[in-house]
C-alpha cells in the first residue's frame, strides 16, 4: 500500500528496502521525514496530537501521488503520515520515492511535500505551557505550492539529472 | 434533501463532529454554510465570513460555489496543518 495513515512509528531503512525490492531499475530514492519540534511560534512544545479526516486523507495523498506520477518519471512512492500523539523528537510523516535518476526522485519528493502541507486533511494541535492551541497554517506553505503550479523545465526537453 | 455535515479541528471543539442538515435542491455549499451560520450563536462564530475555512464534498476539497446533491457528505474544517 503507497499510503498508510497511523499512529504507530516507521522505520525509514525499512520502508525504502521495500521500495527498492525487486525493482533493479531503481537508481535513485529521495526521502524527507517530517519531525516533532520542541519548539514552535515563539514557545516550548511538548506534545502534538494530530487530527485526520479518515477517508479523506487517503483519498488527498493518492491523488497527489497521481499528480506526481504524471508530472515526474518516478518508479514508486511510499507516504507515511502519523496520527495521534506525538512528542518532540518523534517522527511525523515520511515521504520517499524512487526513480531510475536523482532529479526526478528529489523534484517529485519536494511536489509532494509541499501538495501534502497544504492540502492533505490534517491538523496539529500543540501542549505548551501557555496551553494547548491549534497550529495556524504557513503561507509560506502555500507560496511553496504554488511555485509549482507556476510550471518546470520540460520534461521532454530537459534530461534527468 | 438531506446532508451530514462533518467538523473537525477547532470548529469540531465549538460544534461537535457533526449533523445532518436539511437544504433545498441545488443548494450550494456556500448557502449550506449560510444556513448553518443562522442556525446558533455558536454556528455564527465558528463559521463566521471572517474565518478563513475550507471545505469539502464527499471526501474532495472543493469551491463553496458547488452544488451539494442528496445524502452529500460535506465537511467544514480550517485551513489544514499536516506534514
Amino acid at each position: 500500500m503507497s499510503v498508510s495513515i497511523q499512529t504507530a512509528d516507521f522505520d525509514l531503512s525499512a520502508e525504502v528496502a521495500a521500495l527498492r525490492s525487486a525493482d533493479p531499475g531503481v537508481g535513485a530514492v529521495a526521502t524527507f521525514v517530517g519531525c516533532v519540534r520542541d519548539r514552535n511560534d515563539g514557545s516550548g512544545v511538548s506534545a502534538m496530537e494530530l487530527e485526520h479526516y479518515p477517508g479523506m486523507t487517503e483519498k488527498s495523498i493518492e491523488s497527489m501521488i497521481s499528480a506526481a506520477r504524471r508530472r515526474f518519471d518516478i518508479r514508486a512512492v511510499r507516504v507515511i503520515h502519523r496520527v495521534g500523539l506525538l512528542q518532540p523528537q518523534d517522527q511525523i510523516v515520511l515521504v520517499a520515492v524512487a526513480s531510475s535518476h536523482r532529479g526526478s526522485a528529489f523534484r517529485a519528493c519536494e511536489f509532494l511535500m509541499d501538495y501534502l502541507k497544504t492540502q492533505a486533511p490534517f491538523w496539529k494541535k500543540e501542549s505548551t505551557p501557555e496551553g494547548s492551541r491549534w497550529v495556524d497554517a504557513r503561507v509560506s506553505d502555500d507560496e511553496a505550492m504554488a511555485r509549482w503550479q507556476q510550471g518546470e523545465p520540460d520534461p521532454a526537453t530537459e534530461p534527468d539529472r | 434533501m438531506n446532508v451530514q455535515v462533518r467538523y473537525f479541528a477547532s470548529i469540531r471543539e465549538v460544534l461537535g463532529a457533526g449533523e445532518s442538515i436539511e437544504v433545498p435542491a441545488g443548494a450550494t455549499i456556500g448557502e449550506l454554510r449560510d444556513r448553518l451560520i443562522a442556525s446558533s450563536a455558536a454556528h455564527a462564530t465558528a463559521l463566521s465570513r471572517e474565518r478563513s475555512l475550507r471545505s469539502a464534498l464527499n471526501q474532495l476539497l472543493c469551491d463553496e460555489s458547488e452544488p451539494v446533491g442528496a445524502d452529500a457528505e460535506v465537511a467544514f474544517f480550517p485551513p489544514v496543518t499536516g506534514g
